[in-house]
């Protein structure tokens, strides 16, 4: 170890090989430019995307591939908005009809105010989307007995919320995520609630393999240099984790030897 | 009987539309100005995958999605 960023320090998700910690959304920025700047300043190499339905009645209007490129970024298709299992393999087929993926994202969500997810319908999604071929990074609740039934019914992620999707308010359950990177042998990625950069190195100073993040991006005053300082604060995290971090002490040991004291 | 017999009823991203002179997938896409590429089409609930497009007829009442990927978290 020499002191440098762990140039070899990768991680692996259904058979794909990443160097980048940070994976952002591409919702909410003012326009498609300001986001792919958003998204190479963070250093992502995966993207989420959602899918709509084209507007027909100006199909002249910017399309997000012409400016955040499929062949730069690995997209990773949600599920946002649906509610139903049936709804989110429905539109999970659709985008892999057209980007040609099988690498997706599920969230079946329960309710619009707070947009935590159903883990019932979700862990039936998920057994659906498994059927037919899918590889299923799952957001789910911080709830480590569901986390364990998702990766029993082979996610190829699991993906806690740190709180409610967009609402920034950081970590809400430290001991529950401890418990879910623990027990996982799928990579743990925290997904929703970041709001600042030690929000994300708290995450990955957990040992969370990755940190998926949208808002905190996109509503910074400045998003571009919010997405840099949460490319710090990921390999930060990331490199605190490894190094290992000293025991706390009740008490004060000083820095400076007391020998040779004047 | 010569014009009319090609006017197309269908109802496309919950609108209904009609459409002259086509016939299938290939057309409709190209009719509504669409980037083949960058969209994913439905028919009737039904993937409608990207290399059939030219061989999927369509019907009158036949439903269909286009739908592309945007931003989201």
């Amino acid at each position: 170890m020499d002191g440098s960023a762990q140039i070899d320090d990768t991680w692996s998700v259904a058979g794909r090989t990443f160097r980048s910690r940070l994976i952002v959304g591409t919702g909410k920025y003012k326009d498609y430019a300001q986001n792919a700047a958003a998204a190479e300043a963070a250093g992502a190499e995966i993207v989420t995307v959602a899918i709509r339905r084209v507007n027909l009645s100006d199909p002249s209007q910017p399309m997000l591939v012409d400016y955040v490129k499929p062949d730069r970024f690995t997209f990773l298709p949600n599920t946002a908005g649906c509610f139903t299992g049936e709804d989110a393999v429905r539109t999970l087929r659709l985008a892999r009809e057209a980007g040609g993926w099988d690498l997706v994202k599920l969230e079946v969500l329960s309710n619009t105010k707070h947009l935590l997810p159903d883990m019932e319908e979700t862990l039936r999604a998920l057994k659906l989307l498994i059927a037919e071929g899918f590889q299923v990074m799952v957001y789910c609740s911080d709830d480590p007995v569901y986390a364990q039934k998702l990766e029993d019914a082979g996610a190829a992620a699991i993906m806690p919320a740190a709180a409610p999707i967009g609402s920034g308010r950081g970590i809400q359950n430290l001991l529950n995520l401890g418990l879910i990177i623990e027990q996982s042998r799928v990579p743990v990625l925290v997904d929703a609630g970041v709001g600042t950069a030690s929000d994300a190195v708290i995450s990955m100073e957990l040992g969370c393999d990755a940190v998926l993040m949208n808002t905190a991006i996109a509503e910074a005053k400045d998003p571009i240099r919010m997405a840099r300082a949460m490319k710090h604060a990921v390999i930060a995290g990331r490199e605190a984790f490894l190094a290992g971090r000293m025991d706390r002490r009740m008490y004060a040991d000083p820095s400076s030897p007391r020998a040779g004291l004047i | 009987m010569a014009t009319g017999a090609t006017q197309l009823q269908l109802i496309v991203n919950g609108e209904d539309r009609a459409f002259d002179g086509v016939a299938d997938v290939a057309g409709l896409v190209r009719a509504l100005g669409l980037d083949v590429r960058k969209v994913a089409v439905e028919r009737n609930l039904e993937i409608v995958p990207r290399s059939t497009y030219d061989k999927t007829k369509l019907t009158d009442g036949d439903r269909i999605e286009i739908v592309h990927f945007i931003g989201g978290g």
